[in-house]
């Protein structure tokens, strides 16, 4: 074998390693949920077992999961259709006017990626319990916008920028007024990333656990809580445990891999294109 | 002669359209409004009670204000302190690993040669960043059972004795940074190839010319391009780490003892276990500040030129 085969072969081997590593935890959740309670509990480890889909089953007719569940996609969804309501005539505005203050608007938008949820649970959980929306959907709505509407924001900018001015111009010159150019030109247009921005927005709305852990109890609980809900006790339920993670994640694997091209941007607020 | 001169091609200006001195604002009122109801106000509100006496399970004598008092028990509070040290070498200790793997993988994917097999892995990369971080945690509660989790499993296949992971101080530690790893590492690699992908063709195949060592390759032609990705990646995930909850919270919960116990876990506890929210609130007031630094900084690296 020469030098030059032998880095193709080193090549191949380190990203079919690297793949094995990558999906490992995925696969082994995904497995798990598929294994009996015998197989589970194994010492050591079972590769191969007949599945079976009775944690399925399980976690179907169990009415907190699918209550959970249909919560986070309430919540999920609301956040992310008002974080694109509130958001896009944001984007039009940064990407479009020169005014004063802009930077720090802009400083304030993207400190919003980096702030610890922790920092506003505290002071939102006392409001919140004031005001009595502590365990309802619309708090955990609001406070996840916190981070959605940014996102969105941000992303929508870059796109709007991206639209050429000549059309605009043109538009300007049939006495078309701001509202009109946004409406009949911007959001048309800007389609693709108001799309990949709104499912960011659901991506992280759907993940959240610290909020949703803290501002509720038992009506608004979403799917991350009741999941980490079974982690109690002597005799932990795995396969039920995997079984609801699984279904937690698959949604948001299939959103994260249509948006794949663009996720480096969603996560760094555009810092690397 | 005369000499000729080239003008520089007249800059784009971003468009600018004339319009009303207060249409920009009307545009950014809703999201503007809506993000200081939500954002600013409570961190007024969190501000206020950290200067009061505010412990949710004696309210019978109310919520006096005490002034800097909380501030100054939170400075001199050891567990504060051994928290933030504790984060911070969580930081060092995941750091290296994430930007030596990442740059390696970015590195692969950026080769010429199996294509479809990097596009499979490209793809891949994204699954990791999306697991919501609570099932990442409990992935790795059971991976890292004393009994039938399967890391020792394969610490056995190499011939190593099996350990109680999460039973064990440094053992919790290991395992939560391994779980960290898996899930950030593809982040690294993603920025890397973004900016791998930067390099002018021309110039990077003219390289490959030049010479065939890779590490030539990288050091004199490659590297000034990843370096504003090394930036973005050390103050984002250094604000990550700092604010990260989910996953250790289902891990570990912060123990055994107080081996995982990290800055936001140990906040969250003294808020929402021990209900001490005039403490909490003056810590997560520290968090912040040391955010607002961190954000400063990012942006100074890379919104320079924001028109």
């Amino acid at each position: 074998m020469n030098p030059r085969q032998l880095r193709r072969a080193v090549h191949l081997l380190f990203l079919a390693a690297f793949l094995l590593f990558t999906l490992f935890p995925f696969f082994w959740m995904v497995a798990s949920s598929l294994k009996d309670q015998t197989d589970l509990l194994a010492s050591p480890p079972v590769w191969a077992f007949t599945p079976t889909f009775v944690h399925y089953a399980e976690i179907w007719q169990d009415d907190e999961v699918s209550g959970a569940i249909i919560n986070s996609l309430i919540v999920a969804s609301s956040t992310t259709l008002l974080a694109v309501l509130l958001g896009t005539p944001a984007a039009y505005s940064l990407a479009r006017f020169q005014f004063r203050g802009k930077k720090d608007l802009w400083f304030w938008f993207i400190s919003n990626r980096m702030i610890s949820p922790i920092v506003l649970a505290l002071p939102v959980y006392l409001l919140a319990q004031r005001a009595g929306l502590l365990d309802t959907h619309l708090v955990l709505i609001l406070i996840y916008l916190s981070f959605c509407l940014p996102i969105v924001v941000w992303i929508c900018t870059d796109q709007f920028r991206s639209i050429p001015g000549d059309i605009e111009q043109a538009a300007r010159l049939d006495n078309a007024n701001h509202w009109d150019i946004f409406w009949r030109i911007y959001l048309p247009l800007g389609l693709p990333g108001i799309a990949v921005s709104a499912i960011f927005s659901f991506i992280f709305s759907w993940n959240e656990l610290l909020y949703a852990l803290v501002l509720t109890r038992s009506d608004a609980r979403t799917a991350p809580v009741i999941a980490t809900s079974y982690m109690s006790g002597y005799e932990l339920p795995w396969g039920k445990i995997m079984a609801t993670g699984t279904v937690i994640v698959l949604p948001v694997t299939f959103f994260a891999l249509l948006v794949s091209r663009h996720m480096v941007r969603g996560l760094t607020m555009g810092a690397s294109k | 002669m005369a000499s000729l001169t080239i003008d520089p091609p007249p800059r784009r200006r971003p468009v600018c359209l004339s319009h009303g001195r207060w249409t920009p604002f009307l545009f950014l009122a809703p999201a503007v409004l809506t993000l200081f109801a939500i954002g600013i106000y409570p961190t007024l509100f969190a501000v206020v009670t950290s200067l009061r006496h505010y412990n949710l399970t004696r309210t019978h004598d109310g919520f006096p204000f005490v002034g800097l008092h909380n501030y100054i028990a939170v400075l001199a509070d050891h567990t504060f302190r051994e928290t933030l040290a504790r984060t911070a070498l969580f930081y060092v200790t995941v750091m290296p690993v994430e930007l030596a793997l990442g740059v390696t993988i970015a590195l692969a994917l950026h080769r010429p040669g199996w294509t479809l097999m990097r596009a499979v892995v490209r793809v891949s990369l994204v699954v990791p960043l999306a697991t919501t971080y609570a099932v990442v945690g409990l992935i790795g509660r059971l991976i890292f059972n004393r009994d039938f989790g399967v890391a020792n499993q394969f610490a056995n296949w190499f011939g190593m004795p099996g350990l109680d992971w999460l039973g064990d101080p440094r053992g919790a530690f290991a395992a939560i940074a391994v779980m960290d790893i898996w899930q950030w590492t593809p982040f690294c690699a993603l920025i890397f190839l973004a900016g791998l992908s930067m390099v002018p063709n021309e110039v990077e195949e003219a390289a490959r010319l030049e010479t065939s060592s890779p590490l030539a390759l990288l050091r004199h032609v490659q590297l000034p391009f990843l370096l504003p990705g090394l930036t973005a990646v050390l103050i984002l995930r250094s604000a990550d780490i700092l604010k990260l909850f989910d996953m250790v919270f289902t891990m570990t919960r912060g123990g055994p003892g107080a081996a995982t116990d990290l800055v936001s876990i140990y906040i969250q506890r003294v808020g929402f276990r021990v209900f001490d929210m005039g403490t909490a609130s003056a810590q997560a007031i520290l968090l912040l500040v040391l955010t607002i630094v961190l954000s400063r900084l990012f942006i100074s690296a890379f919104y320079r030129e924001i028109d």
